[in-house]
């Protein structure tokens, strides 16, 4: 979709502010909302670059650096912790070889840790994108990104011949 | 016995959530018509009759909100006011709103078109939280469908009332679940909390009356339409009528959710409903009400669970988590994630706080590090968490103080003796 599409599904008023942030950032491939998608948040609101940044930088969904294709968010909240997610994200890590808020260099991968997810009953949890893993092991983390890069792997295969 | 009720779960598992049709075959949206054969008055009196407390945590009563925004003077020439349902679920432990939203969701649009209806609210804002991707999806797909059967839009049912609802989205600030700060982010702000008073029911949205309430709450509103506020007083408790969801996770062999009447004792949900200790593992605790909330001791698992008479023992009811810890558990390392926890969602924008629950978990540290004067450490726990309640602007810092009080209250031999490396949760 193009950026000035996704400015016109809003009336200019700041309280779409937040929505706009939500759908440049979907529509970004790096996940994450450029200087210029703020630009043309501000001006779209009739409003300063630095009251855009202002709302961008207070919440922890958005990214103001490129990230990868998936986003990893990984439960840190009491319930989680008791279920024992330390042994799961000592393992992803291990896995990917990356600390939090850093991207695997395939720019597949993006690992952050968030707080609660509502999913209480599967802990320990874990979202990628928009899908919800839970009852995780330190096995059952292994086999879903292994899944996400093989995935990968047959969609860069299919794009090369 | 334990009976399970069906008044926000009315339809939840039962029904497409997508399909307005099989909500309407289950006698939906008839509260809605028959709500709105009646004067608004009658609407917002019956809802104080049937004594609903807010389902978020705090438990107003629902009826009163209701009654101070529909009376609220307006001062400009148009009387705009709004309704906006609280979506913004973040409390750790806690998923009921999220088990509406995905499995019912035209039960709380209908709750939320007669609340509107009561108040005079002519636009609504459903604020979800942005990580609840289904939620957001089952609601805006409802919106459609409730738009183009006339529940929702300009004079709905021929009633002469109008209401338009739309979404807005959070974006991973467990702060804006605060009323006040919702509104701030709704507004398109930093999710900072404003002072009260007044309070919203007065000047909330674009300094208009408001009404907010809960998923949980709205979604009560049909069935007491339909059935009266007497019906509704005699489930529950005197103070605390009706039916509540409970989230039960932790340590226990089915972690999952239940609607019950208020009341119910702690014991029975662990035991009757979440079929007991995992692995038969004995009971140490349960945090109720999240991370925002109190951990009760085996001494208290005949406690009534309802708004009252946990406020009498210390606790809380908050918004229906109950967390369950065996033995296995500790009491120092799940305080130590729920200090993080405070740490790691202060907004910054008072100083009690921002500095506060920093130093609460330093002071943590030091006394999972200590040989000697653990007790001193406690005791400075315990006083930085009280001077934080007492001078942060908003619940986020005064909300410390009730894990580490009941924490210290009933665990305190533990806290001055757990070497943390025994612990699974590190």
């Amino acid at each position: 979709m193009k950026k000035t599409d996704i400015l016109e599904k809003y009336p200019p008023r700041m309280e779409n502010v937040l929505l706009l942030l939500h759908d440049l950032q979907n529509n970004s491939r790096m996940n994450y909302l450029s200087e210029k998608d703020l630009s043309l948040v501000a001006h779209h609101l009739n409003t300063t670059l630095s009251s855009i940044y202002g709302v961008a930088s207070y919440y922890s969904m958005f990214s103001l650096t490129p990230r990868g294709a998936h986003i990893i968010r990984i439960c840190r909240s009491p319930v989680c912790h008791c279920a024992g997610v330390n042994d799961v994200f000592n393992e992803l890590t291990r896995i990917l070889k990356l600390d939090v808020g850093a991207t695997t260099p395939d720019r597949l991968f993006t690992l952050e840790t968030t707080e609660c997810l509502g999913q209480c009953d599967l802990a320990p949890a874990m979202t990628i994108d928009n899908v919800v893993y839970g009852k995780l092991t330190a096995t059952s983390i292994a086999t879903i990104i292994a899944q996400y890069r093989a995935q990968f792997r047959k969609k860069s295969a299919s794009q090369g011949d | 016995m334990i009976t399970e009720y069906n008044i926000a779960l009315r339809n939840v598992g039962k029904i497409n959530p997508a399909s307005i049709q099989d909500y309407m075959d289950r006698g939906g949206y008839e509260a809605l018509k028959k709500a709105l054969q009646i004067p608004s008055e009658k609407v917002v009196h019956d809802i104080t009759l049937s004594g609903l407390r807010g389902r978020g945590g705090a438990g107003f009563s629902t009826g009163l909100k209701k009654k101070y925004t529909s009376q609220a003077s307006c001062v400009l020439l148009e009387c705009m006011r709004y309704i906006v349902c609280n979506a913004d679920e973040g409390e750790p432990g806690t998923f009921k709103d999220r088990i509406i939203m995905e499995g019912d969701p035209h039960l709380l649009i209908e709750g939320m078109v007669i609340a509107a209806y009561g108040v005079g609210a002519e636009r609504g804002y459903i604020y979800i939280r942005g990580e609840y991707h289904q939620s957001i999806t089952m609601i805006r797909n409802a919106l459609v469908h409730a738009h183009a059967h006339g529940f929702l839009g300009n004079n709905i049912l021929g009633s002469g009332f109008s209401l338009d609802i739309e979404i807005k989205l959070g974006a991973g600030s467990y702060l804006c679940g605060e009323e006040l700060t919702l509104l701030e982010s709704l507004e398109g702000k930093r999710g900072y909390p404003r002072i009260k008073p007044p309070f919203p029911a007065e000047s909330g949205l674009f300094g208009k009356p408001t009404l907010i309430n809960n998923v949980e709450t709205l979604s009560h509103i049909p069935a007491i339409m339909i059935n009266g506020a007497r019906w509704y007083r005699q489930l529950g408790t005197e103070t605390s009528p009706g039916t509540k969801i409970f989230t039960i996770s932790g340590d226990v062999q089915n972690p999952g959710y239940v609607e019950v009447e208020m009341g119910v004792s702690l014991s029975d949900l662990i035991y009757r409903v979440a079929g007991g200790m995992k692995d038969g593992k004995p009971f140490k605790a349960a945090l109720l009400g999240g991370a925002a909330g109190t951990f009760v001791p085996e001494s208290l698992l005949d406690v009534s669970m309802d708004f009252d008479a946990l406020k009498e023992k210390g606790a809380v009811l908050g918004s229906g988590a109950v967390i369950v810890m065996s033995n296995d558990q500790s009491i120092l390392t799940m305080l130590d994630s729920i200090l993080r926890f405070f740490e790691h969602e202060s907004c910054g924008k008072c100083v009690p706080c921002r500095v506060g629950t920093k130093q609460l978990v330093d002071l943590l540290e030091k006394l999972k590090g200590a040989d000697d004067k653990r007790s001193d450490h406690i005791d400075a726990l315990v006083y930085q968490s009280e001077l934080m309640a007492k001078t942060a602007l908003c619940p986020l810092g005064q909300s410390p103080v009730l894990a580490i009080n009941s924490a210290v209250r009933y665990f305190r031999d533990e806290l001055e003796t757990t070497q943390i490396s025994q612990s699974r949760c590190r």
